[in-house]
């Protein structure tokens, strides 16, 4: 053990000095940098992502009552050292003298934001700046509808209850507004020490409770068990992942994206290892001869060849997670100015253990067998240089490399059917590669005939080293696609997003519309040149039971914890159109032919949580007749649009009897604070939801996840450039030798050049050419199964993959070997 | 697997006998058929004779070497060393034996790039398993006349000094059977005659059999015996 282990440090510490395990170490640490790299960011981005959506919740855990919350939870939550605020929130209608408002009173405790912030400004409907606290006592913050419909400024008293309160700013957005019409009613903020003196609460008053809690992720899902065990009936707990849709909706997408972008790293990098392992054992084929020759065993060969990988792998694992930190650190330094978030979360330590768990799991997959076979090169090799190891057994050879490809494939994905699909198609990418690379051979030996000397010198270069060159070629060939398929994905990633998320995206919702004002409030807002979308009916109702059974019999409740839309009241709507941003999933859409039948629509949330299918009856509650409707179809509504969009829609003829309002949304641009005030005071009645904060809030995020997508594929982009050099590399003794013979045969050094080029652009047309076929593929089904965005077939990859493998692998393979060529042939000759 | 070499592993073979060779044959397949590059070679060499294996490129001088080093194993016949046929060993067996008995000279000298010359010649020894590795192998060296060299690395040396450690490397063991295959075979004249006389030298003095493969007819002269091939014959 103690000649083990002395002759690996040993052999290892002097070959690293005379450079031979660069190569190696350089592929290792460039694995393992990515790999942390990519995982720190990954984390710390999607931390301050979920950071960022729990700003819609005002904090990262929400607690909401009809009942005053017990102080056990807050004692419970400074124990563990998480804070916490609360805030109350009732209708009451606010005085200015004697124009009046019914508004949503919202009295908070110190802290209040916990997440996210508030935007005042000293008029209505001005650009808002933040916050640093809550309303003093006595002060208050109404929202700017609310001033312009009682007529008030700051400094105006307003009676709320039996206390007047001094307006010292205006509301322009606060975080929890949400993306729901709950609240209707403007806004008002105020101090809750001063809701006593207003003696709002009384007994059988309608009043929200909620507890606002915000600490570190470990510490906020242990309190979310504690809370969950100990919460009383009727209190409702929503998380992060309950926020609005639209938020969720960019969260996932980029959680995904980012994992599907670390993964292309990992085997990109597991790709250079693999050529780099065997050009390590090419090198050692003498060296482990003469042990053996000298008396070494099998065994012996084999463990110190294992304990310096392992020794290197840690060693490269140490400064690759280095590295990976640095590059993050500076990314997310560079950055910084775009996050809305100050606090960036600190990164954890996983990424490290999972990076050199990763490495490991790669170095056995793609190392361990090539140096199986070192161990078996026969000691005959020291008489007889064409002696090399038995061919390998192929399930020995690539097993290893397919067991960790697939196990950290699904470690990514972590969907059964997504993991068939893509391991089927790397499958038959890697085949259809093997085959191109035979075909290559063939297409060599039938061309070589008809080309210049330097053409010929270059194909005959793939055609003699058959088995290699078919390596080369799904090396390459995986490396381009990886690329290739990250830029198909990303840019349509990005023009999704930007076709969702245009600049003139409607930024205010009106709702309330009363039916005999519809025409003329279309009319103003259309003349004050605004562009509205669709006008749709909104009627309240209530799901009183599903197939007969009552849901309040336990069946609505039982997703724990989240809030139920079966004991909500709904907003119900009708429509004969279909929107564009509604897809039919399950069911049909209704015909003229079904007006007037008692039919609904579900959307896939409410689908989801009731657990109902079509077919399923439902029961409604309308202003306290009794309705049954037969579930028609289910739809997905991609509510990013920020069209209106309701979870439940009615075929039209059913619910056009009952009396109801009409909403919209409309798009109007900077500064058009006067008009809305002006619309306030002409349509009393309808509430206006601003929702530019909410929008700004999300292109935030958007564009944060924009940013870290773009920054992996850096890393991913490196990593392809290791596997170039790592087969360029793996081919250079070789190339040195030959190059020497052919010059000393008397062809000049541009002759030499020129058919390394040959070699390398066929090489890589070729792989390109496959590459984006594949790409395009892979594209297609990672687009339309998985993001589910459209995806529209662009010529343009095709033509980069091909000219750019070309280039790349030729300019690469030139840049590599171009010392191999300089190089005396005499002095090759010699050694 | 053989790891301790068995009084049952011995057979046959006079105790004078280090080393020998029963009807030895060596087939492999080539395109053009089944060729026979070692056909029928009988010999035996006595203890502290010194052999050289004469013949033209091709005629088998190699192949034979590695059949009666155990590198390669015959296609039929077989070989005893010090009574114990390699031939009923496994691949690790043979390692061991040589670690034991055996000493090696190569044409290219073999060195480990990544060792100093002090290194390269510990090697056997630590494979042997000996705790006097660094000693014996200094000792060794300044014998060759390169006590300055110890430190230096394969490429710093020149030819004549590789192949000096390369044959301090093959005598520290104090092997019964030293093989050569062409050791001055890529040194120049001058720098070939001193490494054989060297060689010859360490010869004498340890008592050990040399078996020689060489075209260099000087330096086979100089053995006791020489064996011609031809054809993969001994003629």
């Amino acid at each position: 053990m103690k000649t083990l282990l002395r002759m690996a440090l040993r052999t290892l510490a002097r070959e690293w000095r005379s450079g031979e395990l660069g190569v190696l170490a350089l592929a290792l640490t460039v694995a393992v940098a990515a790999l942390t790299g990519v995982g720190f960011l990954v984390g710390r981005i999607g931390a301050a992502v979920a950071l960022q959506a729990s700003s819609v919740l005002a904090a990262d855990i929400r607690l909401g009552s009809p009942r005053p919350l017990s102080d056990e939870y807050f004692a419970e939550a400074t124990r563990r050292g998480l804070r916490s605020a609360r805030s109350t929130t009732l209708l009451s209608v606010v005085f200015n003298g004697d124009a009046s408002q019914l508004s949503n009173i919202d009295a908070v405790t110190a802290g209040y934001p916990l997440r996210g912030r508030l935007l005042l400004a000293a008029e209505p409907f001005a650009p808002g700046v933040a916050a640093s606290g809550i309303p003093a006592p006595g002060e208050v913050w109404p929202a700017s509808r609310l001033l312009a419909a009682v007529g008030g400024k700051v400094g105006s008293h307003l009676s709320i209850g039996a206390a007047s309160l001094l307006v010292t700013r205006v509301l322009i957005s606060r975080p929890d507004q949400g993306g729901t019409f709950a609240e209707l009613a403007p806004s008002l903020i105020m101090n809750a020490a001063d809701l006593p003196a207003t003696r709002l609460i009384q007994p059988g008053s309608r009043v929200s409770y909620h507890g606002l809690f915000a600490a570190n992720r470990p510490e906020i899902d242990a309190f979310k068990g504690w809370l969950l065990a100990h919460k009383r009936p009727g209190e409702r707990l929503r998380d992060v992942s309950d926020a609005s849709p639209q938020v969720r909706n960019a969260v996932d997408r980029a959680g995904r994206f980012l994992s599907l972008a670390s993964l292309v790293s990992v085997l990109l990098c597991a790709i250079a290892v693999a050529m780099a392992a065997r050009r390590y054992v090419h090198r050692h084929l003498d060296a482990v001869a003469l042990l053996k020759t000298l008396g070494a065993t099998r065994a012996f060969t084999l463990a110190v060849s294992l304990l310096q990988l392992l020794v290197l792998a840690l060693l490269a694992s140490l400064a690759g997670s280095a590295l990976g930190f640095l590059a993050q650190e500076w990314l997310l330094r560079t950055i910084r100015g775009l996050l809305a978030v100050t606090e960036l979360p600190p990164p954890g330590i996983a990424p490290l253990a999972l990076g050199f768990a990763t490495a490991l799991a790669v170095l056995a997959g793609f190392a361990l067998p090539p140096l199986l076979q070192l161990a078996r090169v026969p000691a005959l090799r020291v008489l007889r240089r064409d002696v090399g190891p038995p061919p390998p057994l192929v399930l020995l050879a690539f097993g290893p490399a397919v067991a960790v490809v697939l196990a950290l494939l699904y470690s990514v994905v972590l969907n059964g059917r997504l993991f068939v699909y893509l391991a089927a198609g790397l499958a038959a990418f890697v085949a259809g590669l093997g085959l191109a690379g035979s075909g290559l051979v063939y297409l060599a030996g039938r061309l070589r005939g008809r080309v210049g000397v330097a053409w010929r010198y270059g194909v005959a270069n793939l055609s003699r080293r058959r088995i290699e060159s078919v390596v080369q070629l799904i090396a390459f060939g995986t490396g381009i696609m990886v690329l290739l398929l990250l830029g198909i994905i990303r840019t349509d990633l990005a023009s999704d997003w930007r076709r969702t998320l245009p600049p003139d995206l409607p930024n205010y919702f009106f709702v309330n519309i009363p039916p005999g004002e519809r025409a003329e409030f279309i009319r103003f807002v259309q003349a004050e040149g605004a562009r509205t979308t669709r006008v749709l009916p909104m009627i309240r109702g209530r799901l009183t039971a599903i197939n007969g059974r009552p849901v309040e019999d336990g069946r609505a409740g039982r997703e724990q914890g989240e809030a139920s839309f079966a004991t909500r009241e709904q907003n119900l709507t009708w429509a004969a159109q279909l929107g564009a941003d509604n897809r039919i999933v399950a069911g049909r859409w209704w015909t003229p032919a079904d007006c007037g039948e008692p039919l609904v629509s579900l959307a896939t949330e409410f689908q989801e949580s009731l657990g109902v299918q079509v077919g399923d009856r439902l029961s409604f509650d309308i202003a306290g007749e009794a309705l049954e409707a037969r579930v028609a179809s289910i739809r997905k509504v991609k509510w990013d649009t920020f069209q209106p969009n309701f979870f439940i829609v009615f075929a039209p003829g059913v619910l056009e009897r009952f009396a109801g309002t009409y909403m919209t949304s409309a798009y109007f641009t900077p500064g058009t604070a006067r008009t809305l005030a002006e619309l306030a005071h002409r349509f009393p009645s309808v509430s206006i939801f601003d929702i530019d904060e909410l929008l700004n809030q999300v292109r935030s995020v958007l564009d944060r996840a924009a940013f870290a997508v773009q920054s992996v594929f850096v890393f991913t982009l490196f990593a392809g450039l290791t596997v170039l050099l790592a087969a360029v590399q793996s081919s250079r003794d070789e190339r040195r030798y030959e190059s020497a013979m052919l010059r000393t045969l008397g062809a000049s050094r541009r002759v030499v050049l020129q058919g390394v080029l040959a070699e390398f652009a066929t090489l890589g047309m070729l792989s390109g050419l496959l590459a984006a076929a594949g790409s395009a593929l892979a594209a297609y089904f990672l687009t339309t199964r998985w993001l589910e965005l459209r995806y529209t077939f662009d010529l343009t990859p095709c033509v980069v993959g091909v000219v750019g493998g070309a280039v790349l692998v030729a300019v690469g393979g030139w840049l590599a070997t171009r010392s191999v060529v300089s190089r005396p042939p005499l002095a090759t000759l010699r050694s | 697997m053989n790891n301790r070499l068995t009084p049952s592993a011995r057979t046959g073979a006079t105790l004078a006998s280090v080393l020998k060779a029963e009807n030895l044959c060596k087939q492999v397949s080539s395109p053009e058929g089944p060729l026979t590059i070692v056909d029928h070679v009988s010999l035996e060499i006595a203890r502290g004779e010194s052999v050289a294996v004469a013949g033209p490129s091709g005629a088998g001088k190699s192949t034979l070497l590695a059949l009666l080093a155990g590198l390669d194993l015959p296609s039929a016949g077989r070989v005893l060393l010090e009574g114990i046929d390699l031939t009923s060993l496994d691949e690790d067996g043979r390692a061991r034996l040589r670690a034991q008995r055996v000493g090696f000279v190569f044409q290219f000298f073999h060195l480990i790039p990544a060792l100093t010359a002090l290194e390269n010649v510990m090697l056997p020894l630590e494979l042997a398993g000996s705790g006097e590795a660094r000693r014996a192998a200094a000792e060794t060296l300044a014998r060759v006349g390169l006590r300055e060299r110890t430190a230096y690395y394969p490429r710093q040396l020149s030819g004549g000094e590789q192949q000096r450690v390369a044959i301090a490397r093959a005598f520290v063991t104090r092997p019964a059977v030293l093989l050569a295959d062409e050791p001055t075979g890529n040194l120049d004249t001058a720098t070939g005659a001193r490494v054989g006389e060297l060689l010859f030298e360490l010869n004498a003095s340890a008592g050990t059999t040399l078996v020689l493969v060489t075209h260099d007819a000087e330096l086979g002269g100089r053995c006791g015996r020489m064996l011609r091939m031809d054809a993969g014959r001994i003629v």
